[in-house]
């Protein structure tokens, strides 16, 4: 009987979203116990940080400084632009706006499924997180909120099996979707037709179709571009995630100006229809299957 | 290991969350794959020593805890680990009789069958295969059960009532 209840709570899981509310119920009394979880590694770093000797803080400090130069240098430039972009666009009448809200949020180091791509971060319904907020680390896309928590949310990275993500290629424009392959630094890019104009190097960004990821930010860099026609009709690419998806400690929480928090979750079909080539229900990985 | 008298009631309770604290604390890297089913083992050790009072729901109760701390199907584990505990109450007699050893070669085969479950789940839920590592955990938590067991055995005299 307890395995017909499971089977039955499997279907309904992986099909509808009924027990959300189950879900988040448990997930809210198990924080204390995730919280402790985490402690040791956080203390650890806590006291690594204390520990560190002069010279390492010196040159640390001294990096950081050059870092910030360097990127202030290039802020004085993007000012430039951003203004003239602006402008460009409000002649054109285009509704486009740069300016985003994004919060810091930091990883609960637990021990997940180590077979899916999740990660729990340390900021919930009250910090205003919403489901399928998109979540970045300081190089790139990292993939999206698809539980909350008062306290905590769970992140479903790019690279899981369930997500897909449209992309486009930052050289030639050319747009396609970019599934999770179940490993950490692979992503494919499915139903690419043998002749697309894609080279191993190509930096793909986000083309912001499938209206949860803005646009423009780095996803991957493509490492492999062929075709085997024994195998598939289709190109076979492969690309490795830029974002640092199995190092990061800290990931920003991103609100896109253009899509205001949703009160409810999009139906999944919307998502479908507005990317370019749909390859299955719910292109944006909106939940896992 | 024998079937004792009657622990008190929160001690299977909070040996169970303790077995659910060492699953998601973080271990370093290289021995991740080496983490030993703790929640399965100490599920496995009440539903031998105590049939009549522990058994496939406690199995699924905690099955479903699992699910949600680890953000997988729900379900998955509830399933697994009910089928766990159905085995190890139905087999209690028999592998109680068993001396350490031969009870942990059938921990063993109780906990491949039930990571062959979680394997036909995650198949049938589109992913992929993992590599052989994926069954090193079960060698880990056999070879582990001799203490384990003994450990909870001590617990459980410790704390009945005279």
């Amino acid at each position: 009987m307890a395995a017909a209840l499971a089977l039955g709570l499997m279907i309904t899981d992986s099909r509808y979203q009924h027990l959300d509310f189950l879900r988040a119920t448990l997930a809210v009394t198990l924080y204390p116990l995730q919280y402790l979880a985490a402690l040791p590694s956080r203390l650890a770093r806590a006291v690594d940080g204390r520990l560190a000797n002069e010279a390492v803080l010196r040159e640390r400090n001294q990096t950081l400084q050059d870092e910030n130069l360097r990127l202030r240098a290039r802020m004085q430039t993007f000012q430039s632009l951003e203004t003239e972009n602006r402008r460009l666009r409000t002649l054109l009448g285009s509704s486009f706006q740069v300016g985003k809200r994004v919060l810091i949020a930091e990883l609960l180091e637990v021990e997940l499924d180590p077979f899916r791509q999740q990660v729990i971060v340390d900021k919930g319904l009250r910090a205003g997180v919403y489901k399928g907020q998109p979540v970045l680390d300081a190089n790139a896309v990292m993939g999206q909120v698809i539980r909350t928590n008062p306290l905590t949310s769970t992140v479903l990275l790019i690279t899981d099996p369930a997500h897909s993500l449209p992309v486009q290629v930052n050289r030639s424009g050319l747009r396609a979707i970019a599934d999770g392959t179940g490993l950490i630094n692979r992503l494919r890019l499915s139903h690419l037709p043998e002749d697309a104009d894609i080279r191993v190097g190509d930096l793909l960004v986000t083309s912001g179709l499938g209206g949860v990821f803005p646009r423009g930010y780095p996803v991957a860099r493509v490492i492999a571009a062929g075709f085997e026609p024994h195998r598939s009709q289709f190109a076979t690419v492969l690309a490795e995630p830029t974002a640092r998806l199995d190092r990061s400690h800290e990931v920003l929480l991103v609100w896109t100006e253009s899509t205001p928090p949703p009160a409810r979750p999009a139906p999944p079909d919307m998502a479908a229809a507005s990317a370019t080539t749909p390859s299955r229900p719910g292109v944006d990985g909106d939940k896992p299957r | 290991m024998t079937p004792t008298a009657m622990p008190p009631r929160w001690l299977p309770i909070a040996t169970l969350i303790a077995a659910l604290f060492l699953t998601i604390l973080p271990l370093p890297f290289w021995a991740e794959p080496y983490r030993p089913r703790w929640l399965a083992l100490t599920l496995i050790f009440w539903c031998l020593t105590q049939p009549l009072r522990i058994g496939v729901f406690w199995g699924f109760g905690a099955g479903l805890v699992l699910d949600v701390s680890q953000g997988a199907l729900l379900g998955q584990h509830a399933l697994t680990l009910s089928l766990v505990a159905f085995l190890a109450v139905e087999l209690n007699r028999r592998i109680i009789a068993f001396p350490d050893w031969q009870q942990a070669v059938s921990i063993w085969l109780i906990l491949l069958l039930e990571r062959l479950i979680n394997l036909w789940i995650m198949g049938a839920t589109g992913y992929p295969t993992p590599s052989l590592v994926y069954w090193l955990p079960t060698l880990t938590s056999a070879l582990l059960w001799p203490w384990l067991a003994a450990l909870l055995q001590a617990l459980c005299l410790r704390t009945i009532p005279e």
